[in-house]
């Protein structure tokens, strides 16, 4: 059982709360695929992938970001059982989508550079060791069916 | 992941932007690592305090930007460029590689904290791939 402090708690739902989802959710992907490239093997009908600004405008790549964002958000309502909740998906990513678990961590990385730019004097460091806390258990919940 | 031509002008451009706040980033970049990664603190035991934003971070935050400032000037030959301070961290600091990456992340979140507009997703792409060189460059002489 993940134990949350009180201000790990507030200030996920905070962040989470005030975030709009299509705009974290398009811009943590498309950062995700120009910084780390070869994450884009996973999408390869998303169409024109060929550079920064195609990346950026790729109406698939916005969609998809909205759907993670949401996906996380299911983890946001649900903090004392991430891992329960994330089953179904933990199976999903292994026996269906096949990704490799350590590009988790880079989607989580982005989601992080886009998070402080957001917020800036905000994220504290404070707020960011509860935010990666949080997507820690996220992306380890979502390891978990792995086999 | 070497730097191409492109990478290089783009770090270089990004640094000459962000330099004027450089020991602001050293210091938050340094606060962050402490803070979020604890494991860190092993390193700095003989500080008086290791809490954000106090005095023997400040000083250390500033140390540390400025050799990155260094690596900025010696882009086009890292390891030759940073191979005093390559031995500094092999032979008398040991600094496990492993926190050089830790490092990076957190002057990364800072450069996205201070700069949302500048720090694009190609900046973001030269100074990742730069700092993950620099890390290279520091632990060639480890063994």
């Amino acid at each position: 059982m993940v134990e949350w402090t009180d201000f790990e708690r507030t200030t996920i739902q905070n962040i989470f709360s005030k975030m709009n989802y299509d705009v974290v959710g398009q811009q943590a992907l498309a950062r995700c695929l120009i910084v780390y490239p070869w994450t884009q093997r996973y999408f390869g009908n998303f169409g024109n992938l060929y550079n920064a600004a195609a990346i950026m405008g790729n109406p698939m790549v916005a969609a998809h970001g909205k759907v993670v964002l949401h996906g996380l958000d299911r983890a946001v309502k649900n903090m004392d059982n991430i891992k329960a909740e994330y089953a179904e998906l933990s199976v999903l990513h292994s026996e269906k989508l096949h990704v490799d678990p350590d590009n988790f961590k880079l989607l989580g990385d982005c989601l992080t550079v886009v998070c402080a730019a957001q917020l800036g004097a905000a994220f504290t460091p404070e707020v960011q060791a509860a935010f990666q806390k949080f997507l820690a258990v996220v992306i380890s919940s979502l390891q978990r069916q792995y086999h | 992941m070497s730097l191409s031509a492109n990478d290089k002008a783009t770090v270089k451009a990004f640094w000459a932007k962000i330099s004027p706040k450089a020991d602001d980033i050293g210091n938050e970049a340094l606060s962050r690592m402490l803070y979020v990664y604890p494991q860190t603190k092993t390193y700095f035991s003989h500080w008086s305090d290791l809490s954000p934003n106090s005095a023997p971070v400040r000083k250390h935050g500033k140390k540390i930007i400025a050799g990155i400032g260094l690596a900025v000037e010696k882009i086009d030959d890292l390891f030759a460029g940073l191979l005093t301070l390559s031995e500094l961290h092999a032979f008398q600091l040991r600094v496990d590689p492993a926190n050089f990456r830790i490092l990076s992340h957190n002057i990364l979140v800072v450069l996205a904290m201070l700069f949302p507009d500048d720090f694009t997703p190609e900046a973001h792409l030269a100074m990742d791939k730069f700092l993950a060189r620099l890390a290279l460059a520091l632990s060639d002489k480890y063994r």
